[in-house]
């Protein structure tokens, strides 16, 4: 395999933070020399940060406060036994 | 062995992660929040099998992915096997990242991927097969590794990249399909993308 292909063969090990650090220097290396390399790497780390961010979700009071009763609960119950 | 007295301090902050993931699991608020609450207090009774100093997200999760496993799932079964298009590699970049450089400069595909709003990246993960969805959120949403997911669905790892291989192309295909919906994938002259980049 050429070093492209072996760069875009790695490229999820590589985002997955999957990759030893000797394979990571060398992925990383060819990427700081090859644009058409860096380019989709770019967009498949910035697509990860989106969907990340998009997913972010905010806990309904009312849920913690029924998981913090239950708890409560569950620790009375245990002390009383 | 983890003490119980400190349970709550330690696992509380973990929560609104928790919560997102049990909504992409059940897709429905009232279920998700149902699978928080049972899965915080399996956890509490738990506890003391809790390895202090190892990981408690990842252990939490592995809590709630069971109890979403053996609960909810049951609820509504649905084909579990189902199985995906044979899709290409970097199905996105090849159709929006190259048009986007090309058209107005290094930066707009970042800003193109940002269009796309929040219900359309949870419902291209919810639209996802089980197996896939729940390798791909525990990876490309929590960020575990390899081999957390695979302690945590209890899968090989070699099954854990396989589904987020695929499970990732899928979620692609899908943002690609919104994205030609909205006629994102053809910004016009008078666009607020294009006007930032003149």
């Amino acid at each position: 395999m050429s070093d492209c292909e072996n760069s875009l063969h790695a490229l999820y090990s590589y985002l997955d933070g999957e990759l030893t650090d000797d394979r990571r220097a060398v992925i990383q290396h060819h990427l700081d020399e090859c644009q058409p390399c860096a380019e989709p790497y770019d967009f498949e780390a910035e697509l990860r940060i989106v969907i990340r961010r998009k997913c972010a979700e905010q806990v309904p009071d009312t849920l913690l406060a029924k998981v913090k009763a239950a708890l409560e609960r569950e620790a009375a119950g245990a002390s009383e036994a | 062995m983890a003490d119980q007295a400190t349970f709550a301090d330690q696992a509380m902050d973990l929560m609104p992660s928790l919560y997102a993931a049990a909504l992409r699991m059940t897709r429905n608020a009232a279920d998700a929040e149902d699978l928080v609450q049972e899965t915080y207090l399996r956890a509490y009774r738990g506890f003391g099998g809790f390895e202090e100093g190892t990981n408690l997200k990842a252990w939490l999760y592995r809590i709630l992915t069971n109890t979403y496993i053996n609960s909810y799932r049951a609820k509504k079964r649905r084909p579990d096997e189902t199985e995906l298009d044979e899709v290409e590699d970097l199905y996105l970049y090849r159709r929006i990242g190259g048009l986007e450089a090309a058209m107005a400069g290094r930066s707009a595909e970042d800003e193109l991927l940002d269009r796309f709003t929040d219900s359309e990246v949870k419902q291209a993960i919810e639209a996802l097969p089980e197996n896939f969805r729940m390798a791909v959120l525990l990876a490309d949403v929590e960020g575990f590794a390899y081999k957390e997911i695979a302690d945590i669905l209890d899968i090989p790892i070699g099954t854990v990249m396989s589904r987020l291989h695929r499970g990732r192309k899928a979620l692609q295909k899908q943002l690609y399909e919104f994205a030609v919906e909205r006629n994102l994938t053809a910004p016009s002259r008078n666009d607020s993308m294009s006007d930032t980049h003149v």
